[in-house]
């Protein structure tokens, strides 16, 4: 399990990043998993770029995930390629005045009306978007 | 038996549905893939695949198997030391004449929380994590291999103790049951709020503290329902056995309504 031998080698730098940083560990590995499998079904030999949404009421911050990526990537196909991060702003709608507003994670109630029925409506994307190859 | 992950069955050869990578991305949600714009001399290919679809696929498999055997699966989340491990000693030694249960212990490291459940003699399965910070519904989906599910009433997951990670991933459950006991901070839920708004139950546990604590019940209660308005709260101790009376008729009422 080379994965996990990666993982536990990583794991004291990830810690540096933040409470969460091992979780994103486990993200930037799924995003490894799905950018080599759709490029190995290209005929790719080499990734250049991958594109990914991750949205900011997901719980998984970016920054660890860039952190991460260089080491879960070598090694595999996508050894060597850069990883884009699009953040998605959070945004909801209140279910009882119908307004919308820009959420963050602490966000609670309805700016206009206090209402704590909040529909979410984005932020929570975790998404690999798009590949480059050569 | 194949299974819906893909792994050889345990003692069985393995009878491929690892599909050959040609047709693999065919054969699942990408048919964008051939839209690839050409550029210079690069190419980009459409993707647009949720990083947690695996696991969400896993977990929808595990749900049918339960809802099959008309199973109550109950995922515990809490902080390190909320008392999870307790609340369910304390839960099975008081209700296992009565429901059949089996638990499976999610740890880092040891087995020291399964071997306390095995010691009330109820079923347990240990699935140690290693690095990893919480279950995921592969885990669990093998986890249960181990158990009789056809004569289990209620399955209880012990996760990981973390109040972060956990939240973002299904393992099939009927619903996550969130623990924080009293000698934490009462502002747990708005800290994090994910959590909170993902479990459907809140126990608030070791109230036998209370008199030594200055901790405001009230306003926990109240900051749990701003991040979740509809959430269940039960206030107990399961080492003074106030309150437990109430989650377990929830939990009897939870094993009804499966049976219907
Ligand atoms: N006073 C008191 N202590 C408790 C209670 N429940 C658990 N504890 C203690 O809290 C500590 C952590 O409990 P444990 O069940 O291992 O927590 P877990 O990490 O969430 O599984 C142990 O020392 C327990 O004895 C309770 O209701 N009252
Ligand atoms: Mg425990
Ligand atoms: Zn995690
Ligand atoms: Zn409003
Ligand atoms: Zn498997």
């Amino acid at each position: 399990m080379t994965f996990l031998r990666r993982l536990i080698s990583l794991a004291a730098g990830a810690r540096s990043v933040g409470v969460s940083g091992m979780h994103e560990l486990g993200i930037t590995q799924s995003i490894i998993d799905i950018a080599g499998r759709n490029a190995a079904a290209q005929g790719a030999t080499r990734v250049l770029s991958v594109t990914v949404e991750i949205g900011l009421l997901s719980g998984i911050v970016p920054d660890a995930v860039e952190f991460c990526y260089d080491a879960c990537a070598a090694g595999t196909l996508l050894a060597g390629s850069r990883l884009i991060v699009r953040a998605i702003p959070g945004r909801g709608r209140c279910g009882d005045c119908g307004g919308e507003c820009p959420l963050d994670p602490y966000t609670f109630a309805c700016p206009a009306c206090g209402a704590l029925t909040l529909e979410r409506l984005a932020g929570e994307e975790l998404r690999v978007i798009e590949l480059e190859i050569p | 038996m194949c299974t819906d992950c893909g792994c050889p069955p345990p003692e069985q050869h393995h009878h491929g549905h690892q599909h050959d990578p040609k047709h693999g991305s065919r054969h699942h949600d990408h048919d964008h893939l051939d839209r690839g714009n050409v550029g210079a001399d690069t190419r980009t290919v459409r993707i647009e695949e949720d990083l947690l679809a695996k696991n969400n696929r896993l977990a929808a498999a595990n749900r049918e198997l339960f809802r099959r055997h008309q199973l109550l699966v109950l995922n515990l989340v809490s902080s390190p030391g909320s008392g999870k491990t307790s609340i369910l000693e304390r839960t099975l030694a008081d209700l296992k004449e009565d429901l059949a249960f089996a638990v499976l212990e999610g740890d880092q490291q040891t087995a020291h929380d399964a071997e306390r459940i095995a010691a009330t003699g109820v079923p347990v399965q240990q699935i140690n994590t290693g690095a990893g910070c919480h279950l995921d519904a592969h885990m669990v989906g093998h986890g249960v291999e181990h158990f009789d599910l056809a004569h289990t009433a209620v399955l209880f997951i012990e996760n990981v103790g973390n109040l972060v990670c956990p939240a973002a991933f299904d393992l099939g459950e009927e619903c996550k049951v969130a623990v924080l006991s009293v000698t934490e901070g009462e502002d747990k839920p708005v800290k994090y709020p994910q959590m909170f708004r993902a479990a459907e139950v809140l126990l608030i546990n070791k109230i036998d503290l209370l008199p030594h604590l200055r901790f405001d019940l009230e306003k926990c209660k109240a900051y749990a329902r701003q991040v979740h308005p509809g959430i269940r709260i039960f206030e107990l101790s399961c080492h003074s056995g106030a309150g437990m009376a109430a989650w377990y008729d929830w939990l009897r009422e939870g094993v009804q309504k499966k049976k219907i």
